[in-house]
């Protein structure tokens, strides 16, 4: 059966001034559909990069990215486009809602894209924000809503298109840790419930939760594989020092 | 995508910044009140003009005989000009010789500078649809033995005579003219220097007065609007077989005088609107600015409406419409000003003409209006497009980053 998300040789090659930057040197990575994947990396490992990629919203400078059977690594803006629209949710860190639409519209705002019909559009907005619990806030705008809640707001949004892949970037970052931990419990039940969930995030702590860890670093992949294995939350030592592959490390610099 | 969401979101965002938006509309509302005032007033003069020429009388043919100077062979008598309307009477349906006279009519103590005096034939009346009021009009007798007689206007009739004046004398250059009729008021304001204002002599009598030998100036009325060119020709063949060259006279026909003033009054009309369209250039990049300044506050929106699917025909759409919402907004704000504006002008102009019989009112022509808006409209697209497009192929990467 074929992979859901697959990159094959993906390297992304920046240049910056006289510089070449690999900030993905030669991945290979592939997530099945159920997983719950944390890909972990300081900055500058290429995890945004990394997530970019996945959540087309770049392409890589060589190599192939496939998303559920498709090659979408050669798709010119508005194809991309449209795969974001129909297989894509993405939770950002400073939640990214639309100030000046209420709730409900900006959960809308997928489904108008996918050109959806205003009351199929309603009812399902309504759905996804049932399943946040936030149903009754459909008319408030974004600013009259925590940011725990705002977040929720960004998670039902994210559902609302009904994708194949949840890709939350740094989704606690902007949160304190009791409505973080309360976001990682949703997604993780979003993950019971069958659906597709991809991590990333620069928090050992917060990659844990997940069920498989990719860790990156200068834009390799340095571990992937369960995240109850001890190597997985390996702070390596400097950044650009050579890792042992046999992950070497020292009690001293394991964060947990 | 979804129109009506939008006009919404452009409507939220131009309510959300009041003051902003109306500077952003401001071009194209003075530029559309401008072009509406215009067009407005320039239609109104265009109508009291036609009215005037109408009260005229529109079928008069009026023809200037210069002459080839005294003791010449050649030269036009008022039995020539009889006799060629008697000739042709389907086109030439009334003649009488037309003599003016610079005078000052005097009534006992009194004179009446503005009155003015001419010397016509019996037949004036019916070509000009005046009708006596008191007494009677001039007749072929009195013209025919130049009697020193005279039909009076109304204006003279009150101011002299106190509504009266038949069998009463009257001044001119000295000489004493018996009033013989007083002509009915030809409109309700009868003022000093206004229609109603005017004297009427047999044109012998006149000839007699000014010392002239001969009439340079007569008028005719063809029967109808059509038939003028044909009685138009019909006068310069008969005046050039007497002169044999076209220098020594000169026939106007009032529809001639009034396409003159229509075409030059459109002229100037659109002259003005281009002047005023200016302006509507003017709020075009206003709208451009502000749309460019609205994409680089909004890149952040653009991302994450990108990051979600949206194309960058949705993106391009959302910012023309707003772009185009703004500028007709602007433009109904305009051209109700345009109107307002065009009105209060309309009366004061009005206001001042108290001293002639001519009406004058602002008359907005419905396309006009019609055509302020489309442009507006129009203009919002054409100077969106450019900042929509812009925004349209923001890369969502940096959008998203973009703070």
């Amino acid at each position: 059966m074929a992979h859901l998300i697959e990159l094959r040789d993906v390297y992304k090659i920046y240049q910056m001034g006289d510089e070449t930057v690999h900030a993905l040197d030669g991945i290979n990575l592939t997530i099945d559909e159920g997983e719950f994947v944390a890909i972990v990396g300081q900055s500058g490992s290429g995890k945004s990069t990394a997530m970019n990629i996945i959540g087309c919203l770049d392409v890589p400078t060589s190599g192939t990215y496939h998303l559920g059977g498709v090659d979408v690594s050669t798709m010119q803006d508005d194809q991309q486009a449209e795969i974001r629209n129909k297989m894509l949710g993405f939770i950002f860190q400073q939640y990214n809602l639309i100030p000046k639409l209420n709730v409900l519209e900006n959960v809308e705002l997928p489904l108008l894209y996918a050109g959806i019909p205003s009351g199929e559009r309603r009812e399902r907005a309504l759905r996804s924000l049932e399943r946040v619990g936030l149903a009754a806030k459909c008319k408030n705008l974004p600013s009259q809503l925590s940011g725990g809640q705002q977040q929720r707001v960004s998670i039902a949004r994210a559902l609302a298109g009904n994708p194949s892949v949840i890709l939350a970037d740094e989704p606690t970052g902007a949160l304190d840790s009791h409505t973080g931990r309360e976001v990682l419990a949703f997604l993780k039940k979003l993950n019971q419930e069958g659906d597709t969930v991809v991590l990333i995030t620069h928090d050992n702590s917060i990659a844990v939760q997940a069920k498989r860890i990719v860790r990156l670093q200068d834009g390799k992949i340095i571990y992937d594989g369960d995240a109850s294995d001890p190597r997985a939350v390996v702070q390596p030592m400097e950044s650009g020092d050579p890792v042992a592959p046999d992950g070497t490390f020292s009690d001293g610099e394991v964060v947990v | 995508m979804n129109l009506s969401q939008s006009f919404r979101l452009a409507l939220k965002s131009l309510a959300t910044s009041k003051m902003r938006a109306l500077l952003t509309m401001l071009g194209i509302i003075i530029g559309v009140a401008a072009v509406i005032v215009i067009t407005s007033l320039g239609n109104g003069m265009q109508q009291m003009m036609n009215q005037q020429f109408e009260s005229l009388g529109a079928n008069i043919i009026q023809v200037q005989v210069y002459g080839m100077g005294m003791g010449s062979s050649r030269s036009v008598e008022p039995e020539d000009m009889y006799a060629l309307a008697a000739e042709y009477p389907s086109y030439l349906s009334g003649i009488t010789p037309s003599v003016n006279l610079q005078t000052v009519v005097r009534v006992g103590g009194e004179e009446y500078e503005q009155t003015s005096v001419s010397g016509i034939s019996e037949d004036y009346i019916e070509m000009s649809g005046d009708t006596i009021t008191q007494g009677r009009f001039l007749r072929y007798v009195d013209v025919d033995r130049a009697r020193n007689v005279c039909v009076i206007g109304a204006y003279l009739s009150q101011e002299a005579f106190g509504g009266g004046g038949v069998g009463e004398t009257v001044y001119l250059s000295g000489v004493p003219y018996t009033v013989v009729g007083v002509l009915n008021a030809s409109s309700s304001d009868v003022s000093e220097g206004s229609g109603d204002d005017c004297l009427y002599i047999p044109y012998t009598s006149a000839m007699r007065l000014s010392g002239t030998a001969y009439v340079s100036g007569y008028v005719f009325t063809c029967p109808g609007r059509d038939s003028a060119a044909t009685a138009k020709a019909i006068i310069e063949d008969s005046l050039y077989q007497i002169f044999q060259s076209s220098d020594y006279y000169f026939v106007l026909t009032s529809a001639e005088m009034m396409d003159a003033m229509n075409t030059m009054m459109n002229t100037m009309m659109v002259v003005l609107v281009a002047i005023a369209a200016i302006s509507l250039l003017v709020g075009g990049i206003g709208i451009m600015n502000i749309m460019l300044v609205s994409v680089t506050e909004r890149t952040r929106e653009i991302g994450i409406r990108k990051s979600l699917g949206a194309k960058r025909a949705n993106i391009r759409s959302q910012f023309i419409i707003e772009a185009g919402t703004t500028s007709a907004i602007g433009g109904v704000i305009g051209i109700l000003l345009g109107v307002a504006l065009a009105g209060v002008v309309g009366s004061l102009i009005s206001s001042t003409m108290t001293g002639t019989n001519a009406t004058f009112t602002a008359v907005p022509a419905a396309n006009s209006v019609l055509t302020a808006f489309g442009v507006s409209v129009g203009i919002g697209v054409l100077f969106g497009y450019l900042p929509a497009n812009k925004a349209a192929k923001l890369n969502p990467i940096d959008a998203l980053r973009y703070d």
